[in-house]
């Protein structure tokens, strides 16, 4: 099956991607916010910076469902698998 | 605009693709070997969460170790070398074989930049007294540590934790400047990709858009946090 679709503009993701990491930065290194706050933010950008990649660099976005959910699995896996150590080790 | 406006189809497979999935068999395995890979670094990336928020101490802070600075410039190489790749990629699918090999002679370079910089970061950091197995004694940052600067319970899991995570990036990234340095010199350069065959550069664009990706969560994680 083909599918066509308009090509994501790839320049404008690295804007993106080069404004998030700097965003990153000036949070880490410049903003006086709690640490908690600071560790979601910084997590919530890395997240969203990944997304970008592999949504248009590694065109997922336009991939069928059947390709996206085996890139996808790997990942609630490796969440339990540190959600299960932490609780050995800490908890 | 019109470049980024212009339709393409590149979900149409180079190869015949297997039936159900539709991908051909290269990218599929590729897929498969990315899936893996997620794993892999998840071990690692979970094993330094579980040490660092089960550590008996204080976790030193990244800033007083690290050169940031220097590795906020190579991560936004790395970022800069996706970019090109992708665009190597997209100048194959419109049947430009010229301005694929300039995208991705840029990507090899900007990748072996990263490498060296990266080996660069650790002989500064060894110098300064940063080893895998903590801090050397007699060191720049041992004298950190007498002063209570640098934390001494946890210098030694940082440093174990932090060679391990950075080295097995620095690895896969060398591996893939190697893959595709090949790829250039007895594919791209001899004129074999085609608007109807460019399995190869999406192949090894998958792979290096995946070391990209691995070192945008790393960089936060070793970093910044």
């Amino acid at each position: 099956m083909e599918t066509a679709h308009k090509r994501p503009n790839y320049i404008l993701i690295w804007v993106y991607l080069a404004v998030l990491t700097a965003a990153e930065l000036a949070l880490a290194f410049k903003l006086p916010i709690s640490p908690n706050i600071k560790l979601l933010l910084l997590l919530f950008l890395a997240i969203w910076k990944a997304a970008l990649v592999g949504l248009f660099f590694m065109h997922l976005k336009f991939e069928r469902w059947n390709l996206r959910i085996m890139a996808i699995i790997p990942l609630p896996l490796a969440v339990i698998f540190i959600l299960a150590g932490m609780s050995e080790h800490i908890w | 605009m019109t470049h980024a406006a212009a339709t393409v189809d590149q979900m149409r497979p180079p190869y015949p693709a297997e039936r159900g999935l539709d991908v051909y068999n290269t990218k599929l395995g590729m897929w498969v070997f990315l899936a893996s890979e997620v794993m892999f670094f998840a071990a690692l990336i979970g094993t330094y969460i579980i040490l660092r928020f089960g550590a008996p101490g204080e976790w030193a802070k990244p800033g007083i170790v690290l050169n940031i600075k220097i590795t906020a410039f190579n991560t936004f190489l790395l970022i800069c070398s996706s970019v090109s790749m992708v665009k190597a990629y997209a100048a194959i699918q419109d049947g430009d074989p010229k301005k694929m090999r300039f995208w991705l002679l840029l990507t090899i370079l900007g990748g072996a930049t990263f490498v060296g910089i990266q080996v660069y970061e650790y002989i500064h950091l060894i110098e300064h007294g940063f080893v895998p197995s903590g801090v050397r004694e007699g060191s720049e940052l041992a004298e950190l540590v007498a002063k209570g600067q640098l934390p001494a319970a946890t210098m030694g899991l940082y440093g174990s934790t932090f060679f391990t995570m950075t080295g097995f990036h620095g690895f896969h990234v060398t591996c893939g400047v190697i893959s595709m340095t090949y790829l250039y010199l007895t594919k791209a350069l001899p004129g074999k990709y085609t608007k109807q065959s460019y399995g190869g550069i999406e192949t090894v664009g998958l792979y290096w858009h995946f070391v990209d990706l691995v070192w945008i969560i790393l960089f936060t994680i070793v970093y910044l946090i």
